[in-house]
């Protein structure tokens, strides 16, 4: 048996690849491909950080809401504490219901007004802490509502604030996806040049297997092997990348967790570690972009052997 | 099986290269193509095997107009159709024996089913010993024959081979031409494009030469 000078014999159970891999300038696209499955699974990443911290800040919020009473000329102040209290209490789903004392109302003015003031010549609001397990076993509304009854009390359930961090996240996975579809975009162009440049550099293949009646399907099914591989490989190999990333960016805060620099970003962010959904969000943009290459290759052959014919 | 009337044939907006270009291909018939360098040889090939379209006229292939075909349409036509390239168009990274079961392959038969077939044909061809070798470590003799089984592992009902004879020495060509009148015994229509006379005139038969886009035909 003779072979190709220089050529190694091959041990393989089935006939050679018709496309070779090699001839597929393949390590350029898997590169490429790699920083875009790397830059979208920080994306990932990083959505999902901004969605759980805006959770986490969400029901820190919602489990403790404040009834203000107002001094106006003529209101019995404590009595409309009292009724407050007292319908606070009756409210279902509510856990603590606490008034601050004057003396807990002058610690909070401290820093803005200084010590010594007298409490009874300024008209400051009285204030109830309500403390709830769970936020949406309260019927806010209602409670809101029986408040109304008492004369300069009012409700401050923080809903703007939630409103706002709920459309905050909102903006960030808007976002996310955006940055995501271009980087899926620039892929499936990265991938277009690298199939036609491939089915350019296969012509005779492409030429012999036209003429020997291969279907369409076929020729763009030994095309698209390749690419599925190169996808999935370099998609994996961004994957991982961001995945150690986060990892290291995990231990890191960890560690500074004590630091006041720390102690700020875990108010922000909490543990700042990416959750469950970011590391399974990696592997999802790793096989989409895998799949997408994929398909992308096909359909290029297909649109190439539309053109020859 | 092939027929073509008033068939003209232009490239882009240049003079007609074939004209009125009115023939038949008749089952299990055996000739030749003929006529000097750039007579248009070629191009009437690409017209046998769907590679081009025609400028005018009508040709009919298997009992179909070339015309109505849709793409999806054509490889099943193209089984039906062996091409012997004058380059032989084999793929260098396979073996002879990948290069002919290629056909095959593309067809989604599994190799349990085709691989005896492909050995015995190799041997009819006379290239049983070069099963595993590659197309750059093969003569041109050998590669043509490579290039014909592949083209009629298939079992085309035609065979259309584009200077067959073009690159081998004068015994080796004659061997080939062996292998066109045998596989035209057992059923193949073959039309063999050459200006090789002297082939020509050891294998007479049906001959249609082509000189500046005219079509003679002797029977």
């Amino acid at each position: 048996m003779r072979l190709l000078p220089g050529r190694r014999r091959r041990r393989r159970t089935g006939p050679a690849p018709i496309v070779p891999a090699n001839s597929i300038a393949g390590s350029a696209l898997m590169t490429v491909v790699a920083i875009m499955s790397f830059l979208a699974c920080l994306t990932v990443g990083a959505v999902t950080l901004v969605q759980d911290a805006s959770q986490n800040w969400q029901t820190d919020i919602n489990r403790e809401i404040t009834i203000q009473i107002i001094p106006r000329s003529g209101v019995d102040v404590a009595a409309s504490v009292d009724r407050a209290v007292e319908i606070a209490r009756s409210t279902p789903g509510v856990t603590n219901v606490t008034a601050l004392s004057d003396a807990q109302n002058l610690t909070l003015l401290e820093p803005w007004l200084g010590l010594g003031l007298d409490i009874e010549e300024l008209p400051i609001p009285r204030l109830i802490v309500i403390s709830i397990a769970d936020p949406n076993a309260v019927d806010l509304d209602a409670l809101a509502a029986e408040l109304a009854n008492v004369d300069g009390a009012s409700l401050d359930d923080h809903r703007l604030w939630t409103e706002r961090l709920r459309a905050m996240a909102n903006v960030s996975v808007i976002v996310g996806f955006a940055v995501l579809s271009l980087m899926f975009a620039a892929t499936v162009l990265s991938v277009v040049f690298a199939t036609r440049g491939a089915m350019a550099g296969n012509q005779q293949i492409v030429t012999v297997l036209h003429f020997i009646g291969a279907e369409d399907g076929f020729v763009a099914s030994e095309f698209q092997r390749h690419f599925l591989l190169l996808g999935l490989k370099g998609g994996l190999a961004g994957a991982a990348l961001a995945t150690v990333l986060f990892a290291l960016i995990g231990l890191a805060t960890t560690a500074v967790r004590s630091t006041p620099e720390g102690v700020q970003v875990s108010a922000l962010f909490g543990s700042f570690a990416v959750g469950p959904t970011g590391y399974f969000g990696a592997l999802g943009v790793a096989f989409a972009i895998a799949i997408l290459t994929a398909i992308t290759s096909r359909w290029t052959v297909f649109r190439y052997l539309g053109q020859v014919e | 099986m092939f027929r073509f009337d008033n068939v003209g044939l232009r490239y882009g907006t240049g003079p007609e290269i074939l004209r009125d270009l009115h023939f038949h291909i008749e089952p299990r018939s055996f000739q030749y193509l003929t006529g000097p360098s750039g007579a248009g040889k070629t191009s009437l090939l690409r017209l046998f095997f769907l590679s081009i379209r025609p400028s005018r006229g009508l040709i009919s292939i298997f009992g179909r107009d070339a015309a109505t075909l849709r793409s999806s349409e054509l490889p099943r036509i193209r089984r039906r159709i062996g091409v012997v390239f004058q380059d032989f168009r084999l793929l260098d990274h396979l073996t002879t024996y990948e290069n002919v079961a290629l056909a095959l392959r593309a067809v989604g038969k599994p190799e349990s089913r085709y691989r005896a077939d492909v050995v015995e044909l190799l041997n009819w061809v006379g290239l049983g010993d070069r099963i595993n070798a590659y197309p750059p470590v093969l003569s041109g003799g050998e590669k043509q024959r490579a290039a014909i089984a592949r083209a009629v592992i298939g079992h085309p009902e035609i065979l259309l081979a584009d200077e067959p004879t073009g690159n081998v020495d004068p015994p080796m060509a004659r061997r080939i031409l062996r292998l066109f009148v045998e596989l035209n015994r057992l059923g193949t229509s073959v039309v063999i494009a050459t200006h090789d006379t002297d082939l020509m005139y050891r294998f007479p038969a049906r001959t249609m030469a082509i000189d500046d886009g005219h079509l003679e035909i002797h029977d």
